[in-house]
């Protein structure tokens, strides 16, 4: 094989300004292109591949807060006036009957959530036996789960709101001592991940209302679930941790 | 070009291992008792490291200018691998690095795991933005409680670390800018600091430890040579951490009795 | 995901679909690479700003007069920050990463293109809040780029600790969420996008380095950005985290209870795999260049592939050693120690296998070759002063010194930079469609490794005599004065060393424009970036999906009809 130069390039094995050769063609070769239709099934299975990807960040955010909060809990101070070291972690008077119907509504948000994803999921499914001419599978009136899940979900953050507003009521602010700070600092963190996930709602029901391909809007709806119960999960983790970690 | 870089490599290997070898710049004379370990400990892992630089580096070079191809050079030779050769030597690394590593572990253990031997000389060691202040505890052999709202560095001394001066605690404890040691008596440092993290580091002592605000860190060393030791602030804390300097006099039992003797009295 | 056909019928019209907000993993990963590259022009000039400070502290330097102290400690902060997070994070993973992973793998494009140039605009949006550091009152933050608290954490602890501050963690944590939109797109299409034949076990060590590397980074930033939001509202809201009862400027301060240590715990915990962040495409870049030009297979394939896998398990485990002289437990130190050794092994492994790939080739001395010999060097010198650093009892002399400064470095300040030279050159013709000078590659490669030799080797001399990091000056420690000779030396290799850089600079855009136009495959290699045209079409194989019959670095193949054999080369043809 001629080695390369500057002056002289050897193109005869590789064709400089042709096309490569094709690549070979091994048994049941297509060229991939599925004549012209996106394979749903495959970005399906892509767009659940990287919510799992996603997953592992979050809980790493969070796994790190919890640890924080662990340690700052138990590690003592140095006080200097006493020659001694002391904690002060501090107490919090936690709203939790408040945060426990926040606890309800989410749980029951992701029920109607659930039942948005499997209504899409069966919709998409007779997609194509709708598509037939003269076939029709009656007038459903679809539940308006997805609408339902927003509004809990609104509700939710509203609740945590109060919660706060609550918290501060009981003189708790973010700075009063560690334990309420991380009291803040964690149920903040999940709320705003939380909206990240109403935002993805209203972007599924958005797609709705623009008429994009139901196989696509499937996707949307298929991953803004799964995300919505890791929120639920992780606000129970949450909870439990504040409540029965302190 | 495989000459030329053969050339290079070695050039660059041999000059570096020169003046590692010949000490040009080397860790000034220990004078602590800890100090004979470490040095062992460093030269060996030094000849150690030194042996595999050599061994790497003029091999690299080696085999650069060998298997350059040229018109008679034999086909490449055709291989995946040799999957023993990388046991073998996978083995070897690991043998010789964690081995290394354990030995130098009971100095550690030593140092760090054990508290002080009773009867050593306390010294509080105070770091701030930017000098350092001793404080001895007198003969109660007790602390003083301080505060950081009585501090007032621009005053020195006492109100330097925020001792309160009518506490009786307080009367025999004596604060100086200088740190006097007794040779041949291990010292029980207390570590602490009122803004930031700083670090005491006596490089002719082995001795290095972060003085952090919160905590109060406990570590023990015998310097074992009469002498003025400089301290150096390692731990980043500011516009001034190049001049946190300090000094250390380690002096005999008696000047150092002395010593402690004439700063009480100037206390009265 | 859009099919190699419907992506070819797509292709984006308009300058600024094409070239502002492509969805085109090649111009995006051109996009992650001159950001790399005005940043490193960046990084460079604050520390040649530093090397004159330090041996001549009262030099008026022209155009900017006096370098205050407070001012070195800045320029120090961010020569750090930003050669880190947009030079070492940025040029290796966003650029040459996002240009050639779905190449190699048989791919048109990355699992979510819009993700993609999100991710880039996003790193650009936290480039330009680090610079504005710079321009706020009181400046850039002093507290090195490792930001430990309290003085992170305190708005009067120095100048530049105010807005500069808020606005260098507000950057960082921006690059975070930069970063985890990268590492997804890279891990997904790794897994999910790879061609028929494209088997994890025949993919080029560069993907599998770009692959271990996404997942380091999903990991790992997450945890910098919480620590960051506390760091945040220690220094806003009043909360105590970071910071205990402290005294500033005779000001007692109203936090009380935090703890220093717990920043150092959770930075280091993302710091260390950082360093292994930036240091692992490198090494794929090298095992890939060194096997094409000594016309040899890597020598352990496996054995490469599970010392990187190794490396990225361990690299979260031993973040500890940053800490020995923290104020932490004697004996976490001991356990973080021996990890730390543990990881020496695999780094160990690879040099010898690097060596193993060119021991009987026949190798050829192109650029891409010249920096991939001395990224094997570099990797050496600068690894070997690791198991000094690594043993406590040797820390304590070593810790915050030049030894250290002098370690990374040779590691990361050279041999990584190494490994973005070599992939640049050896990438070069196939972004472009020319090819680099040679002659003055060759002058750049020559000068850059004696260069930066001179300046970091002797680093490892000044920590030994005790020389602390960070220093503005050495005119107050008489032991540190005594050194400034040694000190100058470094400053005049920097000096020449940097402008020796402008030769890299004017070959690379000189090239772009006037370079002779390259064939598709100039260097005769063998995996599927070369089996496309140069550049490449916008779906990367116009229109075809390449099916791959052999593994990645069949060169000398005996009984071949060429010394090499292309992945996508009919499986008759003799290999693996």
């Amino acid at each position: 094989m001629a080695t390369y130069s500057t002056t002289h390039v050897d193109t005869t094995q590789l064709g400089r300004g042709g096309r490569t050769p094709d690549p070979p063609v091994l048994g049941g070769g297509d060229d991939g292109s599925n004549g012209g239709v996106p394979n749903y099934g495959q970005r399906l299975r892509r767009a659940r591949l990287g919510l799992v990807v996603l997953i592992a960040p979050i809980v790493m955010l969070f796994v790190s807060l919890t640890s924080a909060y662990i340690v700052r809990q138990g590690l003592p101070t140095f006080d200097s006036t006493t020659n001694t070291y002391v904690r002060d972690w501090g107490e919090v008077n936690l709203p939790w009957i408040l945060l426990a119907i926040n606890t309800a509504v989410l749980l029951v948000s992701s029920l109607t959530m659930e039942g948005a994803r499997r209504g899409i999921t069966r919709q998409a499914a007779l997609a194509p036996v709708r598509s037939i001419p003269g076939v029709s599978l009656g007038d459903e009136k679809a539940f308006p789960w997805l609408g339902i899940t927003v509004v809990l979900g609104l509700g939710f953050l509203l609740g945590q709101w109060l919660a706060w507003k609550e918290l501060a009521n009981r003189g708790f602010f973010i700075a009063t001592n560690p334990n309420s700070s991380f009291v803040y600092l964690l149920t903040g963190t999940h709320a705003i991940h939380l909206a990240g996930g109403i935002i993805a709602l209203l972007w599924a029901a958005a797609a709705s209302l623009r008429r994009t391909p139901v196989e696509s809007r499937r996707i949307v709806i298929d991953i803004a679930a799964w995300y919505w119960h890791f929120m639920a999960l992780l606000w129970l983790y949450v909870f439990a941790l504040l409540e029965f970690a302190r | 070009m495989g000459l030329a870089l053969m050339v290079v490599i070695w050039l660059i290997t041999l000059i570096s291992t020169y003046f590692f070898a010949a000490k040009t710049w080397w860790l000034p004379v220990g004078a602590a008792a800890s100090a004979e370990f470490i040095d062992k400990q460093f030269a060996l892992t030094f000849v150690i490291m030194g042996v595999v630089f050599l061994a790497a580096q003029l091999g690299l070079g080696y085999i650069v200018w060998r298997y350059r191809e040229q018109s008679s050079s034999p086909p490449s030779s055709y291989s995946h691998g040799n999957t023993n050769l990388e046991v073998v030597w996978t083995l070897l690394t690991a043998v010789l690095f964690i081995g290394l590593n354990l030995m130098g572990s009971r100095v550690w253990a030593s140092q760090r795991f054990d508290a002080a031997a009773p009867g050593a000389v306390q010294v509080e060691v105070t770091g701030m933005q930017f000098a350092w202040y001793f404080r001895y505890p007198g003969p109660d052999g007790k602390y003083a409680p301080t505060s950081v709202k009585l501090m007032d560095p621009s005053a020195g001394g006492e109100a330097a670390v925020g001792l309160n001066t009518s506490d009786p605690d307080a009367k025999d404890d004596v604060v100086t800018g200088t740190m006097y040691l007794p040779v041949d008596r291990e010292v029980d440092v207390s570590l602490r600091s009122v803004d930031v993290i700083h670090s005491f580091f006596v490089p002719s002592l082995r001795f290095k430890q972060d003085a952090v605000p919160g905590l109060n860190i406990h570590m023990h060393f015998r310097p074992t040579a009469i002498g003025e030791y400089e301290i150096a602030c390692a731990e980043l804390c500011g516009l001034g951490h190049y001049k946190m300097h300090g000094m250390v006099h380690v002096v005999s039992q008696e000047d150092f009795d002395k010593w402690l003797a004439a700063r009480e009295a100037e206390k009265q | 995901m859009a099919t190699a056909a419907t992506l070819h019928a797509h292709a984006p019209q308009g300058f600024i679909r094409k070239y502002i907000f492509s969805l085109d993993h090649k111009v995006i990963g051109i996009q992650y690479f001159f950001l790399a590259l005005t940043a490193v022009f960046v990084g460079m000039f604050l520390s040649l700003l530093m090397r004159i400070h330090m041996v001549w502290p009262t030099a008026a330097i022209p155009l900017i007069g006096e370098i205050k102290p407070e001012t070195y400690l800045s320029l120090l902060t961010m020569h750090g920050t930003i050669m880190v997070f947009f030079v070492l994070t940025t040029a290796p993973q966003g650029g040459f990463g996002n240009y050639f992973l779905p190449i190699q793998i048989g791919a048109p494009d990355m699992a979510f293109p819009v993700l993609n140039m999100l991710s880039f605009w996003t790193t650009f949006v936290a480039f330009m809040v680090m610079l504005a550091a710079f321009f706020v009152t009181g400046g850039a933050p002093l507290h090195g780029w490792t930001g430990y608290p309290p003085m992170s954490a305190v708005q009067s602890a120095g100048p530049g600790e105010g807005l500069g501050a808020d606005l260098w963690i507000t950057s960082i944590a921006i690059f975070c969420i930069a970063s985890l939109m990268g590492a997804l797109n890279f891990i997904t299409t790794t897994l999910d996008l790879r061609a028929k034949g494209m088997t994890l076990m025949r993919m080029p060590l560069t993907v599998w380095s770009w692959f271990i590397t996404a997942i380091l980074g999903l990991l790992a930033f997450g945890v910098l950005l919480s620590a960051g939001i506390l760091l945040l509202m220690d220094r806003n809201l009043g909360t105590s985290f970071y910071v205990p009862l402290i005294v500033v400027n005779g000001q007692v301060l109203g936090h009380k209870g935090g703890s220093p240590l717990l920043w150092q715990h959770l930075f280091w915990f993302f710091g260390h795999p950082e360093v292994y962040i930036a240091i692992l495409p490198g090494m794929g870049v090298a095992s890939q260049v060194l096997s094409t030009f000594s016309r040899k297979p890597i020598f352990g394939y496996r054995a490469m592939v599970y010392a990187m896998l190794s490396i990225g398990f361990f690299g979260f485990m031993v973040w500890g050693h940053h800490m020995f002289m923290s104020g932490m437990s004697p004996y976490s130190a001991f356990a973080f120690s021996i990890l730390t050794m543990c990881i020496g092994v695999p780094s160990a492994i690879k040099t010898f296998n690097w060596l193993g790939t060119m021991w009987k080739g026949r190798i050829r001395f192109h650029t891409p070759m010249l920096y991939a010999i001395g990224f094997v060097s570099l990797f050496v010198s600068g690894g070997l002063s690791g198991p000094f650093l690594a043993q406590p009892v040797l820390d304590i002399q070593l810790h915050d010194t030049y030894f250290v400064v002098g370690h990374f470095h040779l590691i990361m300040g050279v041999a990584a930079i190494f490994g973005i030279f070599a992939a640049t050159y050896y990438w070069f013709p196939k972004m472009f469609g020319r090819m680099m000078n040679e002659t003055w590659g060759r002058i750049h490669f020559f000068i850059t490794l004696a260069g930066t030799y001179a300046i970091f080797m002797p680093m490892h001399y000044l920590g030994m005599a005790g020389q602390t990091r960070r220093y503005s000056q050495f005119t107050e420690v008489a032991y540190q004065t005594k050194l400034l000779p040694l000190q100058t030396f470094m400053t005049y290799a920097a000096i020449i060393t940097i402008a020796a850089q402008f030769i890299f600079v004017i070959n690379l855009f000189w090239s772009m424009f006037k370079g002779p136009k390259a064939s598709d495959n100039p260097w005769e290699c063998t995996t599927l970036e070369w089996t496309t045209t140069t550049p490449p079409p916008h779906d990367n194989f116009g229109g075809h999906t390449p099916v791959v019959n052999h593994g990645p670095y069949e060169y000398g193949v005996p009984g071949a009809a060429r010394d090499y054999v292309m992945q996508n080369d009919p499986a008759t043809a003799p290999a693996h």
